[in-house]
C-alpha cells in the first residue's frame, strides 16, 4: 500500500520487551496489570517455560512510548521478574509469529 | 546466624499453628483484626499463643488502619487480620493507603478452601487479583510447607527497600493442613540497599557546592530510612533552606531556622516562592507528588535537580534529574555529608529569610483557642514533643500541617498519597498500641470520623491513650471550600443537614467527651482532657466559612496562589 513494509513501520513505532519471571499462577497478571492500569495496550504476548520450568519468559510487543521507560522500570520492581531485555520491533520472536496470525 | 532449632524437630502442627509461631518469631506482638469463617483455624492457633495480643477491629477497614499506626509509629511490619470475601474487601482501602505512603503491612486474609477456590463459593472473592495493583508483593498460599517460605518473605519485601504492604491470602485447608515442622526458617529482615554510585555523589557534591540558590526537598523516605538527623545535618552544613512533604513534616523540626515547613498546595507563600527561586532542588525520598509540586512544568523551573530514593522507578518519573541517585537515603547522605563543604550562603539564606517575613504563613485566630488554628496551637501547648499526632483527612488535615508544631520523625501520621478519610482514629489506635507510653493525639473533623467511628469502642475496649480532637464544622469542608472557590459557590452535597451529637455519640461508645463550646475556660477543659489516661474525644465547632490557605489552585503553578 506504501513504500514501507508493515515491519518497517512496526520497527518504527514498536518495541519488544522480553521478561523473564518465576513461574507460578498470578505472575503474568502482576506483568500485563502494570500496563493495562496506565491504558497502554500489550499488543502481543508470548510465554513459555523456560528449562526445567521453575522460570518463564514473557514475549511483549507493545507500541513505542514516551512512558516506555517508565514502564520497564515498573516491571523489573516486580518480585517474580528476574530480568528485563528491550529489543526493536523487528525481533525474530513476533515475525515467524505472524503466519499464525492471518486473517 | 544460621537457622536455629528452637523447637523440638519433628513437630507436627497445622498450618495455622505455623502461621502464628512464624508470627512469634518476627517479633510480632500486636495483631488487629476481625475473625470469620474462613479465616477460624488462624483464630484458633492465636488462641493458643499469650505472646501475641489480637485487637479486635469492628471493621476491617479500621483493622488495616491500626496496622498501619503501628508500622508508621515504630517502622516496623505491622500485621492485620482479615476473614474472606467482605473481610478481604474492607481491607483493600488500607492496603491502598499503605502501598501509596509506603508503610510495611503485612496483611493476612483467609479464603476459602482450595478446591472451591473459583466455585463462586460463600464469601470467595479473588482476593489474590484485587490486590495485585495495591500491595508491593501478593501470595496465595498453596501449601502448609510454603507458609515457611512465604510468611518471612513477605515481612522481608515489607521492610526493604521501598517498603509497602504484602498480601497474604491463605485458603482455610491450607490453615487446617498438618505437616512435620523440622527447622524454622530465620524470620524476615530489612535487606540491605544496593550501594549508591559514587561519581554520582561526587557529582552532587559539587552541585551542592556551586549552587547559589540551592533548597533541599525532604520527603517521606528520609523517615522511613531514619534520615531525617542526616539530612538536618546536611542542611545546616551546606546552608540550605529546607521545605518538606506532608509525609516529611517532623524530619526537620518546624521552628529550625533553615525550616520552610511543608511545600506544596497549601504551603507557605514564601515556601512556594523561594521554591521558583532556586537554582538547585536536592529531593531526597520525595517523589515529586503534584499535591507538592503543582503544575509540573512551572515547579523550579530555574533549578537543576538532585534526586535521591531508593525506588530507581521514582527517578525521572515526574521530573528529569541532572542527578539521579538510586540508594538508601541513609547511606547516601552519610556518603554524601563529609564531602559537603560548610558554606555560609549569607546573601540567599538573608534573601530567603527576607520571604519568611514578608510572606509568612497567616494564622488568623491562632491565641483564640474557639478558632482552628487556635484550637490546634492550644492542643500543642498542651503536650510536649513526645506526643503522636495523627490526622483525617481534610480542612483540619491541611491545618495541623500548617500550624501544629512537629518536631520529631514519626511524631506525624497522615494519610498522604491517598488522602483517605476515615484513617485518624484508628491509625491513632494502632500509633497507641504501639507506643504506649505516648499520647495520640487524633485530629479529625465532622466528615472524617464518621467513616471509622465504629473503633471508638475498640479504642475504648483497649484502654489506648488517643484523644480525639473533633473539629466540627458541620460540612465537608474542603469540597465546600473548592466549591465555593471554584464552582461558582454551588454549594452541592457538602454541607451535612443532620449532625450527630458527637458526645453523646463518643458516650454511647464508652468514651470520656468534652464539649469545648461548653467549656468556660477551654484551654483548661482542654489541657485536663489531653493529660488524662486513657481516650476521650474532645468536641469544638468551627466556623464552616474557613478556608485552608494559601492554596494554589489544582492544575495551577505554586506561584499562583489564592489568599494567605
Amino acid at each position: 500500500m506504501n513504500a514501507i513494509t508493515q515491519n518497517e513501520r512496526n520497527a518504527l513505532t514498536r518495541a519488544v520487551l522480553e521478561i523473564d519471571v518465576n513461574n507460578h499462577a498470578g505472575v503474568m497478571s502482576h506483568v500485563v496489570g502494570l500496563f493495562s492500569r496506565r491504558a497502554y495496550n500489550v499488543e502481543g504476548i508470548l510465554v513459555m517455560p523456560v528449562g526445567s520450568g521453575d522460570t518463564s519468559r514473557i514475549w511483549l510487543l507493545v507500541n513505542e512510548d514516551q512512558r516506555l521507560p517508565q514502564m520497564i522500570k515498573q516491571v523489573e520492581k516486580l518480585e517474580d521478574v528476574l530480568a528485563v531485555r528491550r529489543h526493536g520491533a523487528d525481533h525474530a520472536v513476533f515475525e515467524r509469529m505472524e503466519e499464525f496470525f492471518k486473517a | 546466624m544460621s537457622a536455629t532449632r528452637t523447637e523440638s524437630p519433628g513437630e507436627t502442627l497445622s498450618g495455622a499453628q505455623i502461621v502464628v509461631r512464624l508470627l512469634e518469631r518476627q517479633g510480632i506482638t500486636t495483631v488487629c483484626g476481625i475473625p470469620g469463617g474462613a479465616i477460624l483455624p488462624l483464630y484458633d492457633a492465636l488462641s493458643g499463643t499469650d505472646k501475641i495480643h489480637h485487637v479486635l477491629a469492628r471493621h476491617e477497614q479500621g483493622a488495616g488502619f491500626m496496622a498501619q499506626g503501628m508500622a508508621r509509629a515504630s517502622g516496623k511490619p505491622a500485621v492485620c487480620l482479615a476473614s474472606s470475601g467482605p473481610g478481604a474487601t474492607n481491607l483493600l482501602t488500607a492496603i491502598a493507603d499503605a502501598k501509596l505512603d509506603s508503610i510495611p503491612v503485612v496483611a493476612i486474609t483467609g479464603q476459602v478452601p482450595k478446591a472451591m477456590i473459583g466455585t463462586d463459593a460463600f464469601q470467595e472473592v479473588d482476593t489474590y487479583g484485587l490486590s495485585i495493583p495495591i500491595t508491593k508483593h501478593n501470595f496465595l498460599v498453596s501449601s502448609a510447607e510454603e507458609l515457611l517460605e512465604i510468611i518471612p518473605r513477605a515481612f522481608e519485601i515489607a521492610a526493604s527497600g521501598r517498603p509497602g504492604p504484602v498480601l497474604v491470602d491463605i485458603p482455610k485447608d491450607v490453615q487446617t493442613q498438618r505437616i512435620e515442622v523440622k527447622q524454622w526458617p530465620e524470620p524476615g529482615r530489612v535487606l540491605p540497599a544496593p550501594a549508591a554510585d559514587e561519581a554520582a555523589i561526587l557529582k552532587a557534591v559539587e552541585m551542592i557546592a556551586a549552587a547559589e540558590k540551592p533548597i533541599l526537598y525532604l520527603g517521606g523516605g528520609v523517615v522511613h530510612s531514619g534520615a531525617a538527623e542526616l539530612a538536618v545535618s546536611l542542611a545546616e552544613k551546606a546552608s540550605l533552606p529546607t521545605v518538606m512533604t506532608l509525609m516529611a513534616l517532623g524530619a526537620m523540626p518546624v521552628d529550625h531556622p533553615l525550616s520552610l515547613g511543608m511545600l506544596g498546595m497549601h504551603g507557605a507563600r514564601c515556601t512556594n516562592l523561594a521554591l521558583d527561586e532556586c537554582d538547585l532542588l536536592i529531593a531526597i525520598g520525595a517523589r515529586f507528588d503534584d499535591r507538592a509540586t503543582g503544575k509540573v512544568a512551572a515547579f523550579c523551573p530555574g533549578a537543576s535537580i538532585i534526586h535521591i530514593d531508593i525506588d530507581p522507578s521514582e527517578l525521572d518519573k515526574i521530573k528529569t534529574a541532572h542527578i539521579g541517585i538510586t540508594g538508601d537515603v541513609t547511606e547516601v547522605l552519610r556518603a554524601l555529608l563529609p564531602k559537603v563543604q560548610p558554606t555560609l550562603r549569607k546573601r540567599w539564606l538573608s534573601h530567603v529569610s527576607g520571604l519568611k517575613s514578608q510572606h509568612p504563613l497567616q494564622t488568623p485566630g491562632i491565641d483564640d483557642p474557639r478558632t482552628h488554628y487556635g484550637l490546634i496551637s492550644a492542643v500543642a501547648a498542651a503536650l510536649d514533643d513526645e506526643a503522636t499526632v495523627t490526622t483525617d483527612v481534610g480542612q483540619h488535615q491541611m491545618w495541623v500541617a500548617q500550624a501544629y508544631p512537629l518536631r520529631r520523625a514519626r511524631q506525624w501520621l497522615t494519610s498522604g498519597g491517598l488522602g483517605t478519610m476515615g484513617f485518624g482514629l484508628p491509625a491513632a489506635i494502632g500509633a497507641a498500641l504501639a507506643e504506649p507510653e505516648r499520647t495520640v493525639v487524633c485530629f479529625s473533623g465532622d466528615g472524617s470520623i464518621l467513616m471509622n467511628i465504629q473503633e471508638l469502642v475498640t479504642a475504648a475496649e483497649e484502654g489506648v491513650n488517643v484523644k480525639v480532637v473533633l473539629l466540627n464544622n458541620a460540612s465537608l469542608g474542603l469540597v465546600y471550600q473548592q466549591q465555593t472557590l471554584f464552582y461558582g459557590e454551588r454549594i452541592f452535597a457538602s454541607k451535612f443537614k443532620a449532625v450527630p451529637d458527637f458526645i453523646k455519640v463518643a458516650e454511647g461508645f464508652g468514651l470520656r467527651a468534652v464539649d469545648l463550646d461548653k467549656a468556660e475556660q477551654p484551654r483548661v477543659a482542654l489541657a485536663e482532657a489531653l493529660n488524662a489516661p486513657g481516650p476521650c474525644l474532645i468536641h469544638a465547632s468551627i466556623d464552616m466559612n474557613e478556608k485552608v490557605f494559601p492554596m494554589v489552585p489544582p492544575g495551577a503553578s505554586n506561584k499562583e496562589m489564592i489568599g494567605g
